[in-house]
């Protein structure tokens, strides 16, 4: 029970941040520094790691499904298996999951060791309200950079499919047949859902772990508390969410 | 870019019936006072009689469960109240931001709320480096700063904002002797550069003795009376001469009375 009032009360503090942070949309103007410094920490740097893990993802969809189809035939299906799934799927919550883990885990820890120093409070007093400097600006950033990494992703995935699909010796799929498969099956929709998905995931991301940071109590054992439980909550959302838009995406 | 046009004219504050409580504890009991525009006015007591609390109440960093805080007639609980009335409070650990030099920490209020143009707003982080007497501080981090330095630091922050009403929070705390004698005598000779209101939390017997126009004495979230400096080292009342003047007695600790 305690539990469940926990949850529900996470949600509700967090919807209530987001509202307030889209209240102070109208400074982005002078927040537009900070937008972009949050572009480049949030984005940019999130990239490479972004493409060696889809990379390596898309390689082992390939070998796994080469393996599993070649008893049966049908090899030239990979193309259309790796496009799909991680198009729709895998390149959204792979992106989500490194964006929690790398990405949520700096923002709570952040905005919560300014928190417990009462840095937030003294930004209050300056009539600089955390929600404008803090939360709104990467608010904006994610939702700017995040169709950009899960894009990444995806075509990242493509490629590292191919790339086993050619090379391992009982796959040995040419290129041409793989991405003609791909292309056959893959609709502009589908990607246009993997990058929805990955919009809405790390807008949960990011307001996950500013919320946390921002009801932070006590010390420096509270704010590795505060980091675990925003990594933790975000990747449940993010799975919970995962299905119910999935469900509704079909 | 041109400053915006606001009041330097320092502000009343008026305290009525104010009562706060954590859980069953009630912190601060029906304090009521009110101080004057320009006055420096010391509230005084021992750790955990509410002091801090009270404080945040006037700059609507706390909700009062009862009573108001008026400044210059205007709720304090209200927050467009400190957009029209420049308010600074001057945390007791400095709150300065640790990411940022202390030049970028005294121009963050100024930054963010656009008020003077890049060569504006070097010269006036300068002359508040210069009156604080920490020049030399000025492209060093919080963490780099000594305990004294980084009151100072935390002063010239609210200074800059050129508030109205200035709020310190144990400005003298942690501090060696002459170090808090020097926090003193800035809060003291600030009046003489800048319009201002100050509101001072304190057990600092010789700050609040020395640099006050009034002391209000609070214990056990009760505000016990309000008084000049004069009048207190006078006072009768045996909570309050115990309270300024201490005796400590090994033969009978208060800590075993007090068990």
């Amino acid at each position: 029970m305690k539990t469940a009032l926990n949850i529900l009360e996470a949600i509700g503090s967090s919807l209530i941040l987001l509202f307030q942070a889209l209240g102070q949309i109208f400074s982005l103007p002078r927040q537009l520094g900070r937008t972009i410094d949050y572009c480049f920490h949030i984005g940019y740097l999130t990239f490479p790691i972004v493409a060696i893990l889809s990379f390596f993802l898309g390689a082992v969809l390939a070998l796994q499904t080469g393996y599993s189809l070649e008893f049966a035939g049908g090899q030239e299906l990979i193309g259309r298996i790796v496009g799909l799934a991680m198009a729709r799927e895998l390149a959204p919550l792979i992106t989500a999951f490194l964006l929690a883990g790398r990405v949520g885990s700096a923002i709570t820890a952040e905005i919560a060791s300014m928190t417990v120093y009462q840095e937030v409070d003294a930004m209050r007093t300056m009539q600089t309200p955390p929600e404008r400097v803090l939360v709104m600006p990467r608010l904006v950033a994610i939702f700017i950079m995040m169709p950009s990494l899960a894009m990444v992703a995806i075509i990242i995935g493509w490629f590292g499919g191919a790339v086993v699909a050619q090379h391992v010796e009982f796959i040995g799929l040419d290129p041409t047949s793989y991405w003609s498969n791909l292309k056959s099956v893959v609709q502009f929709k589908d990607v246009l859902n993997g990058l929805l998905k990955a919009q809405i995931f790390g807008m949960v991301i990011v307001l996950v772990a500013c919320n946390q940071g921002l009801i932070t109590r006590g010390g420096p054992r509270e704010i590795g508390f505060s980091v675990t439980k925003s990594v933790v909550s975000s990747m449940f959302m993010v799975l919970l969410l995962d299905y119910c838009l999935t469900r509704i995406l079909m | 870019m041109m400053a915006e046009e606001h009041s330097t004219q320092p502000v009343a504050v008026e305290v009525k019936a104010l009562t706060k409580q954590f859980g069953d504890q009630v912190v601060v009991n029906q304090a009521s006072f009110e101080v004057r525009p320009g006055e420096i006015f010391v509230i005084m007591g021992p750790s955990g009689a509410g002091k801090s609390v009270l404080l945040r109440h006037l700059i609507n960093l706390e909700k009062a469960d009862s009573g108001q805080v008026l400044i210059d007639g205007l709720d304090a609980a209200d927050a467009s109240t400190h957009r029209k009335i420049r308010t600074a409070l001057v945390f007791q650990a400095g709150a300065l931001f640790n990411s940022m030099n202390v030049f970028d920490n005294l121009a963050y209020y100024p930054r963010e709320h656009r008020l003077y143009g890049r060569k504006i707003l070097r010269e006036k982080v300068e002359r508040m480096l210069a009156i604080m007497n920490i020049e030399n501080a000025a492209k060093k981090l919080p963490s780099e700063l000594s305990g004294g330095m980084r009151k100072r630091v935390a002063i010239a922050r609210a200074l800059i904002i050129e508030p109205q009403l200035l709020l310190y929070d144990e400005p003298t705390s942690e501090l060696d002797p002459v170090t808090a004698a020097n926090i003193s005598e800035i809060i003291g000779t600030l009046k003489e550069e800048f319009a201002v209101t100050s509101v001072v939390v304190s057990h600092d017997r010789d700050l609040a003795l020395g640099v006050a126009d009034r002391v209000a004495i609070m214990i056990g979230g009760r505000l016990l009376t309000v008084a000049t400096p004069e009048e207190l080292k006078q006072s009768k009342d045996p909570e309050i001469a115990d309270f300024l003047n201490p005796k400590i007695d090994v033969h009978d600790p208060r800590f075993r009375r007090l068990g």
